[in-house]
């Protein structure tokens, strides 16, 4: 079967480079999301300091305006698509198939495709930086502004294909957790078993194989304007609809915050009951809470829109509906406080910041329910009101509850404890530079300062409060800091963690941190949503592998890798095309071959290089 | 090619293929992708500055490559159920009718375009051509993939590689050509029918004219 693969053997060797280019464990895929994310959390971290020294005084003349759009762009499509998400679908690959109890995700090369697509997107984006400048129209990329009549510059044209690339690959991936969770779990472990995380990443995925087409389409749209002269967003010329990119990226957008927020949600339904001592109160009540966000999030994109007249009643309708999703997300703060109520509650590190995920998050929910209310919203429209609104969500919610989830899962991860001292320490230094950044920018807003100005004038009077908010930045800068030297110091001298440090209750405390390749040596058989709370047997020691030995699991592939290449290569041909028409055809022909390649070397790969008979054999 | 991750036997909770499931999802998926695409095509509707619009749609032409694209969801049940009962044979002859049909319903496709550009009709001319050709060439891609899919099936048979023992492959491609199919029912219905009989200023009996506007009726 080999000789039909043609070049490529399927390889075996899991060891070096090669083996993390070509893996498709699911726990590894996790890993290279995880530090990815790490890495653009950083430089987009950077890219907010540097916006937070222009603003630390009036006047200021650090950066010029032009490089300051780029800045809040570039930050704000960073945080959104290479920080939140790739976080996000690094505990999904970690940890649903071992809470589910398999042995790994429905479709692993499709999972490294996910993967290699999301980081060549991210890559390609930022590689705009070297050929015209960053991208600066916005996380938003608002069209008609964004077509070539209006902006030339091709920064656009990386801003449009990287995100459509990573959009691809994170579509994929929420196919393959959709397909993972409904038919990969253990004997036993019915829905309704399921410990919250996997739920919320249930939900999520499905979230994002709904919300991303209208994306695609409007990414495709705009690069079809700004390419081949199609009218979609031309406004002067061809009579198109001002709107419509607002509506097309909001029925993605809105749809997008939950897919930012549920994953820190589902986190931190896990780890209250664990440090409470006592279940989640109101198990089913949070599911069904977290699904009826996800459909009420397709029913509120237009909040966004308040502004652009669209009518009373459409108004009316979208504001309703914006309230009425602030009633699920309060029945999880409440089922949260509840689980707390009597519980024998440890303070440890990932429970402080699962507190804050809750404080924070709440703040952030409350000043959300303030913007459906239209004459509100009306007047705190593109002020630092909604900057830091969407921050206490995004980062008191999303980004608490991630690092509580790197605090609790990372002995899982690695085998070894981070410092819980360090850990504290971490929590307040973020917790008081978070709320230091974040909380004047509500009265910066409503004292009228708008959103994205590079600069202001000193008898505005918003020097103290900016001057403020920038050192609280610094502050979080320091707290990351000291999440590094955590990090590092475990790697070196971090305790052994054990199979269940925090003597919690679900399936992936079950075996030897960090996982065997294979997770389960026999696969569990559930009986009860605490598997290990419940069953004493369960929590001492995993059960010895079967007689015929390790279970077999498949081995890694090339093709991932080279499919994700050809694609975002032929995305690198249409922007040389703009410049040389011959040499951009030229790498769009060489680059769809490989890709198509890639496809049929895929279907006919099989699931070993050595046991191609005795896959045969099977069938 | 059976993709087992690393399970020794192949039962799954809900008891239906981790493929067949993915395929379910992405059409579930791609419903949105296409329904954003007519969604767009309807709100530009009758909003064009110049050009030519929707009275050049022939519904004549489109009825018949419409019929074409239907029969050929029918082969492809044949196709199905001639490789579940182990005929070779006949399901090497119902795919290629599959893959015939769908590349006659893609011949008509491209002669509606070329008289369309004959007409003055080019995505670059108005909202109209902007949205009505990159939906149709949209579904156009879906049905030229959906053929190269066909084709590859035809060929694996022949080595031996698809067979009544994993007929889930050609159950599954076909669920993504029965699906391209109901998209196409869908744009008929609303883009063309719709289109042709509901444009401004336009009455019932006009319609075989808007069919010599493209040399037929």
């Amino acid at each position: 079967m080999a000789a039909n693969i043609g070049i490529l053997r399927r390889p075996v060797s899991t060891e070096g480079v090669w083996g993390w280019i070509t893996t498709v464990d699911h726990k590894r895929i996790g890993i290279l999301y995880g530090v990815s994310a790490f890495i653009f959390f950083l430089i987009g971290g950077i890219e907010a300091l540097l916006m937070r020294v222009q603003l630390a005084q009036p006047d200021g003349t650090f950066v010029e305006a032009g490089t300051f759009n780029a800045l809040f762009t570039m930050h704000g499509t960073t945080m959104v698509f290479m920080v939140v998400m790739p976080a996000g679908a690094a505990f999904f690959n970690f940890l649903v198939p071992l809470m589910i109890g398999a042995r790994d995700v429905a479709f692993p090369r499709l999972n490294a495709l996910s993967y290699w697509l999301f980081i060549f997107g991210a890559i390609l984006m930022n590689f705009s930086f070297f050929k015209a400048a960053f991208p600066d129209v916005g996380w938003f990329g608002y069209a008609p502004l964004t077509t070539s009549e209006y902006t030339l510059s091709s920064s656009t044209d990386y801003w449009v294909l990287g995100l459509q690339i990573m959009g691809i690959g994170t579509t994929a991936a929420g196919f393959n957790f959709v397909i993972t969770i409904l038919n990969m779990r253990a004997p036993g472990m019915t829905l309704m078993r399921m410990p919250l995380f996997p739920w919320m990443t249930l939900i999520v995925s499905f979230l994002i194989i709904f919300a991303f087409p209208p994306l695609t389409i409007a990414l495709t749209l705009l690069l079809f304007d700004r390419f081949f002269g199609t009218n979609f967003f031309d406004t002067a010329g061809a009579g198109a609809d001002p709107l419509l990119w607002q509506h097309l990226f909001w029925i993605f957008g809105h749809p997008e915050v939950y897919i930012l927020i549920l994953p820190a949600m589902g986190i931190v339904s896990d780890i209250l009951p664990t440090f409470s001592r006592k279940p989640l109160f109101g198990y089913t009540t949070v599911v069904f809470a977290g699904a009826v966000i996800a459909f009420l999030g397709f029913g509120v994109w237009a909040h966004h829109m308040f502004t652009t007249g669209l009518g009373a009643w459409a108004t009316a309708a979208f504001a309703g509906a914006t309230m009425a999703i602030g009633v699920p997300t309060g029945v999880k703060i409440f089922n949260w406080l509840a689980t707390l109520w009597g519980g024998s509650i440890q303070f440890k590190t990932p429970l402080l910041f699962a507190l804050g995920f809750i404080s924070m998050f709440m703040l952030g929910g409350l000043s959300g329910v303030m913007h459906a209310a239209v004459p509100v919203d009306t007047q705190q429209q593109d002020t630092y009101f909604i900057v830091a609104h969407f921050h206490y969500v995004l980062f008191g919610g999303s980004i608490f509850g991630i690092t509580a989830g790197i605090y609790y899962w990372f002995p899982k991860m690695t085998g070894r404890m981070l410092s819980e001292r360090i850990g504290k320490v971490h929590f307040w230094v973020m917790f008081i530079g978070f709320n230091m950044t974040f909380m004047p920018m509500h009265i910066l807003g409503v004292l009228g300062m708008p959103r994205r100005v590079y600069t202001y004038s000193v008898d505005q009077n918003w020097a103290g409060l900016n001057l403020f908010v920038s050192i609280g930045a610094f502050i979080i800068a320091l707290s990351i800091l000291l999440l590094i030297i955590n990090i590092v110091r475990s790697a070196r001298k971090g305790e052994a963690a054990g199979m269940n440090p925090w003597a919690a209750s679900t399936l992936e405390w079950a075996i030897p941190s960090p996982p065997p390749h294979y997770n389960f040596a026999v696969i569990p058989t559930v009986r009860s949503q605490h598997p290990l709370w419940d069953e004493e047997a369960n929590a001492v020691e995993p059960p010895p592998l079967p007689a015929h030995g390790e279970p077999h699991m498949p081995d890694p592939s090339y093709w991932p890798i080279v499919i994700a290449l050809g694609i975002t290569m032929v995305a690198g041909g249409l922007l040389i095309w703009q410049a040389n028409t011959w040499l951009g055809l030229l790498v769009i022909a060489v680059f769809g071959f490989v890709g198509i390649r890639g496809i049929y070397g895929w279907v006919f790969e099989p699931v070993a290089e050595e046991s191609a008979e005795r896959v045969h054999a099977h069938h | 090619m059976q993709y087992v991750t690393g399970i020794d036997d192949h039962r799954t909770s809900t008891g239906l293929d981790n493929r067949k499931l993915l395929m379910w999802a992405f059409l579930g998926s791609d419903v949105m992708f296409f329904g954003t695409l007519i969604g767009t095509h309807l709100i530009y509707r009758n909003r064009n500055l110049s050009g030519p619009q929707e009275e050049i749609l022939s519904i004549p032409i489109t009825t018949i490559s419409t019929f074409v694209l239907l029969m050929s969801s029918l082969a492809m049940v044949l196709a199905l159920a001639a490789i579940q009962r182990g005929n070779m044979g006949s399901f090497r002859f119902w795919t290629a009718i599959v893959a015939i049909f769908g590349s006659i319903f893609i011949g008509f496709q491209m002669f509606e375009f070329t008289e369309f550009a004959h007409l003055g009709l080019t995505p670059r001319t108005n909202l109209f051509g902007s949205t009505f050709l990159v939906m149709t060439g949209f579904h156009g891609t879906h049905v030229a993939v959906g053929i190269l899919w066909l084709w590859s099936i035809l060929f694996a048979s022949y080595k031996g590689k698809i067979h009544q023992g994993n007929s889930l492959q050609v159950e599954i491609a076909g669920l993504y050509w029965h699906f391209v199919d109901i998209v196409w029912i869908v744009i008929f219905g609303v883009v063309y029918l719709i289109g042709a009989y509901g444009a401004e200023g336009r009455a019932l009996e006009d319609i075989p004219h808007a069919a010599r506007a493209v040399g037929i009726g």
